[in-house]
């Protein structure tokens, strides 16, 4: 095997510059995959996290059919003081919750005495909130974070009323029974809004909300969850369904519903297409993999048939003489892996120390930050790999099964 | 004892419609130690007679025993290994490995054929190189050595298996007429020397005075055997 080995190697020779401008092609194949995935990877990384981080939390409980019917913001459908007394047993025992907090959100009427809007808000807890989405605080614009008896207004409401920082406004809102409530509060902040569901939601204090709405016990709308390891989500995910599942209303119903931000974001959709994207990219560097191998192998073939002929007539067993083939087109793939790696890593390393940004939307710089994990590029390699042995199977079958005495005959 | 037996085989090749008799109704035997040649004008039927000697095709008609295998037997697999085992060859166009130097080519058959040691391979490949007086340039690349070079290396190469037959289709047809008669002479030392059968086929009959059979072809019939005594 060792001297079958040598010979492909040396084989690679014969025609330098073809091999040479083979091994480019799968490199730079290797270059276009690596690079889009890291990039891509990036930029869903990076929108992620803004999401999750600055609004969303990780994992999301709300009472069961809440989020079917979250346009309305229905307080007739949050979770009670007994069921989330019972829900914080259950999630104080998971330890891979790093943290979780109360939301109460509501629908009101906001007006600055001149005129109206309806709009809707989050209350929170601030101290908790910023646990979960620790990012929530970067999406202030102007002002300061919250206090109580403070709001924090979506830019948009601030720029139709031409409100500033300390003026007074006031929200009205509808209880659980019905009655309608308002309440005074100064504007401490401005708030960024983002893609999502409570993108452009406003926020109080949750305290202020419960006096608003008045609200004798503690009732939260939506209970967001962050995790230690992002990775966890699914298996968090698992565990609350199947612990959470267990808690029935006397009706025999499940209480809870749990959503993770893959199911509460419309992002999640766009982070598939990224993935699908650089799933076809992959198929592309099958192709230019497979042609081009292929095209090579088969030239080599057809150019050494007379050398063919007469290793097989000197009794060279046709399994040698495949294996022959198959090495040669192996190491053009091998050759042109890890040249796309070297190429690929260094681009990636270029890009990093370069802190390129890209616009995305009116507000968010987006700093590449492109990395590439080690399975990514075993699995990019091994899919070069593979493709090269399969291109160059044809190829070397029809070598080995080249009768002598015909190929001998080739000029 | 014969190590080739024909008894009346014939080739038969099918082009359309049209058949072609490349070789009629032949018989003979080769003995071992014989230096043979096969001559006649193109199309006569030597390199098909060559081919079949060489276990690279069989007859339409007729048996053929190479060293007591009657080769129709064998399938395609059987036959190389038999090659393998058996015979040498030498091209007209010497067909070594580009990539490979001149020790690498006559040391080829022994790796992908027999699968001898390495200590083994190198004895046996440096004392061949040196009968056929290329030992000085073992470590050049095929295309630095001359014509006649490379067919010395070729003849080296069809011998590091310790074949019981050699065949050589037109071993000097490249070869001027200087460098033709050393490689006759080389061939001729080496059958006597090591015991080993060498058929060749040629259309030069000036080549041919040093064998000892000729057998003349023409249009696929065998017309003349002459044996020569030494």
């Amino acid at each position: 095997m060792k001297n079958i080995i040598k010979i492909a190697f040396r084989n690679l020779y014969r025609q330098k510059r073809r091999s040479f401008l083979t091994i480019g092609i799968v490199a730079f194949g290797v270059l276009a995959v690596l690079l889009f995935s890291a990039t891509a990877g990036s930029f869903k990384n990076f929108m992620i996290s803004e999401i999750t981080d600055s609004m969303l939390g990780h994992i999301q409980i709300h009472s069961k059919g809440y989020v079917g019917s979250l346009d309305n913001l229905p307080l007739d459908k949050a979770l009670q003081a007994k069921q989330i007394k019972q829900m914080e047993k259950i999630l104080d025992e998971i330890p891979e919750i790093e943290s979780y907090s109360y939301r109460i959100l509501l629908g009101g009427m906001l007006s600055n005495y001149l005129e109206s809007t309806s709009a809707k808000f989050s209350a929170i807890i601030p101290a908790k909130e910023t646990q979960v989405v620790p990012l929530l605080e970067d999406r202030l614009m102007e002002g300061t974070f919250l206090k109580k008896g403070e709001i924090l207004l979506p830019e948009l409401i601030t720029k139709g009323f031409d409100s500033k920082i300390g003026d007074d406004i006031v929200l009205v809102a509808t209880n659980a029974d019905g009655s309608v409530n308002g309440q005074n509060f100064k504007i401490a902040g401005i708030m960024e809004s983002v893609m999502g569901p409570t993108g452009k939601y406003g926020y109080i204090h949750f305290d202020d909300a419960q006096t608003l709405l008045r609200m004798n016990e503690l009732q939260v709308s939506e209970v967001a969850i962050r995790l230690k390891d992002f990775g966890d989500v699914k298996k968090v995910y698992n565990i609350l369904s199947q612990k959470l599942g267990e808690i029935k209303n006397p009706k025999g119903n499940d209480v809870f519903e749990i959503h993770t931000w893959e199911s509460l974001s419309p992002f999640y959709n766009i982070a598939q297409m990224i993935d699908m994207m650089a799933l076809f990219i992959q198929i592309i560097l099958i192709g230019i993999v497979l042609v081009s191998i292929m095209n090579v192998m088969i030239m080599a073939v057809y150019e050494r048939t007379k050398e063919i002929g007469s290793i097989s007539a000197m009794g060279t067993p046709p399994s040698k003489i495949r294996w022959m083939f198959i090495f040669e087109g192996f190491f053009l793939g091998i050759f042109g892996s890890v040249i796309g790696l070297v190429v690929s890593l260094v681009a990636i390393f270029i890009v990093n120390i370069s802190h390129l940004t890209v616009a995305f939307g009116r507000n968010s710089i987006i700093l590449l930050q492109p990395e590439v994990s080690i399975s990514q590029i075993g699995l990019t390699a091994l899919i070069v790999i593979i493709v090269s042995i399969i291109a160059v199977m044809e190829p070397a079958f029809k070598a080995s099964k080249l009768e002598p005495i015909e190929a001998l005959r080739q000029n | 004892m014969s190590l080739i037996s024909c008894d009346g085989i014939s080739k038969i090749y099918k082009m359309g419609e049209v058949e072609i008799k490349a070789l009629n109704n032949i018989s003979l035997e080769i003995s071992k130690s014989q230096f043979v040649s096969f001559i006649g004008p193109s199309g006569s039927g030597k390199t098909t007679m060559l081919n079949l000697f060489g276990v690279l095709d069989k007859p339409t008609l007729g048996t053929l025993k190479v060293i007591d295998t009657d080769i129709s037997k064998l399938n395609y697999v059987e036959r190389a290994k038999f090659r393998g085992e058996h015979l040498g060859f030498i091209f007209q166009n010497f067909n070594l490995i580009p990539v490979l130097t001149v020790y690498e080519n006559v040391e080829y058959p022994l790796v992908m054929v027999k699968s001898l040691p390495q200590k083994e391979r190198r004895e046996k490949v440096l004392s061949l190189l040196d009968a056929v007086g290329m030992l000085d340039q073992k470590d050049k690349l095929i295309n630095q050595i001359s014509g006649g070079q490379k067919q010395r290396a070729a003849i080296a190469r069809a011998l590091t298996t310790d074949p019981k037959i050699v065949l050589a289709d037109e071993p000097t047809a490249n070869l001027d007429h200087v460098s033709a008669y050393k490689v006759m002479s080389l061939m001729k030392k080496l059958s006597k020397e090591v015991g080993t059968t060498f058929i060749f086929s040629t259309h030069d009959p000036k080549i041919v005075k040093e064998v000892d059979i000729t057998y003349t072809l023409e249009d696929g019939i065998l017309i003349k055997r002459e044996v020569r005594s030494n």
